[in-house]
């Protein structure tokens, strides 16, 4: 689906660094609050069939979201996003940190920067992920890995019911 | 506590050394030579790779030599790919949610 939409994946393995650039067929300000409103974050923000879950977003600087990305068979691993830095529908930066469910965060984490912008209507989103401990992001996609062999199906019928529903 | 990869090679004479025994072998003096750097400073550098199990020590005699462990940087280039793969999977959902969204404003 979308091929023709760019999907860029790099990884500076020396600056710990990493590198994602995607282009979506939609306006800037539809992307920009699929990426910052939490009830938009929740439908995308974990690859099937893990789900996320939004326990708070305070969308501003200083402000956190406190999230879990929930496997199938119930699991739940939280994080908290801390965002530092917004610009409105061009830029916004947090760190992320892993969390136990009571919200205390296990430090380190990483940086994360979000750029935001439109031409033809295309939105290009480029991401940077800086200084993630490694054991942390491997720790974070074992969970993921129950997700490969499962398509999409699901989520696009969920979404689908979805909207009718509204 | 284990050293984390991404720390492991993110200093350039860390990967020098790896360069280097990925092609021969070596022993901590013979390294040592080869940088013109202190024993001490060498054993700082191993002990750092060997914790992240990007080298191996192999013993010959009294001498040990240490060789570079390719399996481990696949498991590291394995896990990479995972990783993009979530993001792809995330971003494929997140064009359907958009499509779903720009249907209902219509």
């Amino acid at each position: 689906m979308n091929n023709d939409l760019l999907f860029d994946f790099n990884v500076d393995k020396a600056a710990k660094t990493v590198y994602i650039t995607r282009e979506f067929n939609a306006p800037q300000a539809l992307v920009w609050d699929a990426f910052t409103k939490a009830e938009l974050l929740d439908q995308w923000g974990a690859p099937a069939p893990m789900r996320a879950k939004t326990k708070y977003m305070d969308f501003k600087v200083g402000g956190r979201r406190f999230y879990a990305m929930i496997s199938p068979d119930g699991q739940e691993r939280w994080s908290v996003q801390e965002f530092t830095s917004i610009t409105p529908k061009t830029n916004f930066k947090m760190y992320n940190t892993f969390a136990d469910k009571d919200e205390n965060r296990e430090l380190p984490g990483s940086d994360w920067d979000y750029n935001f912008s439109e031409q033809n209507g295309i939105t290009k989103v480029s991401i940077t992920i800086y200084n993630e401990s490694l054991e942390r992001m491997e720790k974070l996609s074992e969970g993921f890995r129950i997700g490969f062999t499962m398509t999409l199906e699901n989520l696009e019928n969920l979404l689908a019911t979805l909207s009718q529903k509204q | 506590m284990k050293q984390d990869i991404f720390q492991a090679i993110s200093d350039p004479t860390r990967r020098a050394i790896l360069t280097l025994i990925a092609i021969q072998a070596l022993t901590p003096n013979a390294m040592a030579e080869k940088f013109d750097m202190t024993r001490q400073a060498v054993s700082k550098h191993i002990k750092v790779l060997h914790e992240c199990e990007l080298i191996k020590p192999e013993h010959s005699g009294r001498e040990i030599y240490y060789h570079f462990n390719a399996k481990k940087m696949q498991e590291f280039d394995h896990w990479l790919a995972q990783f993009r793969q979530n993001w792809e999977t995330q971003f494929n959902q997140l064009d359907v949610l958009l499509s779903t969204i720009k249907e209902q404003k219509k």
